[in-house]
């Protein structure tokens, strides 16, 4: 075994087991620090594929912003930070099975791939992968429509979020 | 002649040939050379910070006309070595119902979000063997940052204190908003560089990216006083009205890791001022002698903007909570994303120009911005005065009563 692969299921290892925490444990900051070590999991998996900027962009906006939204909103609501009912409800079953078919057909799938064995290239030395990546989302011939589409879309949830916030009888003094 | 060019490398490729001719397999070898530079890295990192505590404690005592810790030691130097054998010893107290491993956790989380930022800094033209030349460095200063945050929320909730959660929430809502501008003046460096590496950034300084954008370095270096919860925007800590904020509760050893790291904080955040704006570890040629004299230049440099940071807390009074936020998002986040705008036409229209040419360009750029802003300004706070006070009495008419 190489070390990228140790170093792969150690943190993969960690990530499900953080992950698993996150729905298991009673106390909901818990849950969110949980999820923070799982979310940070998945930025090293990003490191270790060399994506680099992927990895940046993961703790930034999932850690830093997401995360800590969380926290807030779980602090700002709940005045007893620990969850009492039940942790299942009577359909778990079903989701159970369904998580169970889904993992069975991606490994069958995953199983019969050609490529299954095959080891990714190495990138070429000086090859800068953000300039490539910032090429490809304003460049016509690759993702310029979807970046933008995404970004209005961004900008109509900004402007709900403001409209669903702003409370016309105290908000505006200057009216 | 190696040595004085290269001496880290060469200390490296010393210590993996020792080891490989113990026997030792070359990888193992190299991650026991990674780990000891890393290692002698924040061990001389510690040292520094020890220092600091002086500095701070001695420029404090002049601002405020004083003379600070005299009594120890030459110009009092070994007073921060009394003040560690006093937080060591002190009893190491846990609130009753307080979340055990969350609130131990926090310190360390607060100075690792520190010291993962020199991973990134450049100390010197060719040193490899300790920083990472990242090629999305400027992004990576934001994500330590999140760390940070995640740790005064942290130590906040898991004191069970109801003052410490409220200095965490001021100090979050700080972070998180000013985390903003903070984002846009750090690619002003990338838009004038071309590249997010702190190498690049600093090998493109010919010019300091200060004269060509003074309204960029300014947004940031205020931006990074929000992001170390300094005055004015102390209000996470605000010691009359929350005691100490998120760290009420700490004693001993974990208080001194929350205050080291801010001190480190400020140090390395004086530093990247250096890097992003003031040509980082170039002085005039200085640096191509040798890398021992390019680390002082850079360290110099950053002590000027850890000085600049302290001079501005301990002369500015705290901001109130809803000032500071109005002041982010109503002008400090529109400002920074009209710089970025014009910063990135100018260099598009630019950038095959000369490079006088250029550099001026810039820099008026940046000047009519700002006073644009600062019109714009003074016509807010008379009509907002207008509001209060009636409409101001023409001058003539004044000077006759």
């Amino acid at each position: 075994m190489t070390t990228a692969q140790i170093i792969f299921l150690v943190v993969a290892a960690v990530t499900l087991g953080s992950a698993f925490m996150v729905v298991t444990t009673r106390n909901l900051i818990h849950a969110a620090l949980w999820l923070v070590a799982t979310l940070f999991g998945v930025a090293v998996m990003y490191a270790l594929l060399d994506a680099g900027f992927l990895a940046v962009v993961q703790v930034v906006v999932y850690i830093g912003a997401i995360a800590i939204l969380f926290i807030f909103a779980v602090m700002l609501t709940r005045k007893e930070m620990r969850d009492q009912g039940p942790q299942l409800n009577s359909g778990w079953w079903m989701s159970a099975l369904l998580a169970v078919l889904t993992f069975g057909a991606l490994v069958s799938m995953l199983w019969g791939w050609k490529d299954m064995e095959k080891v990714a290239m190495d990138m070429p030395v000086g090859f800068d992968s953000v300039s490539a990546l910032g090429d490809a989302l304003i460049s016509p011939n690759a993702f310029v429509l979807p970046f933008e589409v995404a970004s209005v879309l961004l900008l109509a949830a900004l402007v709900g979020a403001v409209y669903v916030a702003f409370n016309p009888r105290h908000g505006d003094s200057r009216k | 002649m190696d040595f004085l060019k290269d001496p880290l490398k060469l200390a490296a490729d010393w210590l993996i040939g020792l080891m490989t001719g113990w026997g030792m397999p070359e990888g193992v070898a190299t991650g026991v050379a990674a780990f000891l530079g890393i290692f002698v890295l924040i061990a001389i990192l510690m040292v520094i910070d020890i220092f600091l505590v002086w500095l701070e404690r001695k420029v404090v005592a002049r601002f405020q006309d004083r003379i600070g810790p005299n009594r120890l030691g030459p110009f009092g130097l070994i007073q921060p070595f009394a003040d560690i054998i006093k937080l060591l010893i002190k009893e190491d107290i846990t609130p009753a119902n307080a979340d055990k491993v969350v609130y131990n956790l926090a310190p360390m989380l607060s100075m690792m979000s520190v010291l993962i930022l020199w991973a990134i800094i450049p100390l010197a033209p060719n040193i490899l063997g300790v920083g990472v030349d990242l090629n999305v460095a400027a992004l990576y200063i934001i994500a330590a940052g999140a760390i940070g945050t995640l740790s005064i929320i942290m130590g906040g909730w898991s004191s069970n204190n109801k003052f410490a959660l409220l200095g965490a929430f001021r100090q979050v809502a700080v972070m998180v908003s000013f985390e903003i501008p903070m984002v846009a003046s750090l690619l002003i460096p990338t838009v004038l560089a071309g590249s997010m590496g702190m190498n690049a950034i600093i090998e493109k300084q010919n010019i300091w990216f200060f004269i060509l954008s003074p309204l960029g370095a300014l947004i940031f270096l205020i931006a990074a006083i929000a992001e170390l919860g300094r005055a004015p925007f102390d209000m996470g800590e605000a010691e009359s009205e929350l005691i100490s904020g998120y760290n009420v509760e700490y004693s001993g050893m974990k208080f001194g890791m929350f205050y080291a790291g801010e001190l480190l904080h400020a140090f390395t955040f004086g530093g990247f001022w250096g890097i992003l704006f003031f040509g980082g570890y170039r002085f005039f040629g200085l640096e191509d002698v040798s890398p021992f004299l390019s680390i002082p230049i850079l360290l110099f440099k950053a002590v000027i903007g850890y000085w600049i940071i302290m001079w501005v807390k301990y002369t500015m009074m705290r901001i109130r909570i809803d000032h500071m936020l109005a002041f982010n998002w109503k002008f400090l986040t529109p400002l920074s994303f009209a710089l970025l705008v014009v910063t990135a036409l100018v260099h598009v229209l630019f950038k095959d120009a000369a490079p006088w040419v250029y550099g001026l360009s810039m820099f008026l750029s940046n000047l009519i911005l700002g006073w644009i802003v600062v019109e714009f300004l003074r016509r807010y706070s008379r009509a907002e005065r207008e509001k209060v006070e009636g409409p101001a009495k023409p001058a003539i008419e004044a000077a006759g009563h």
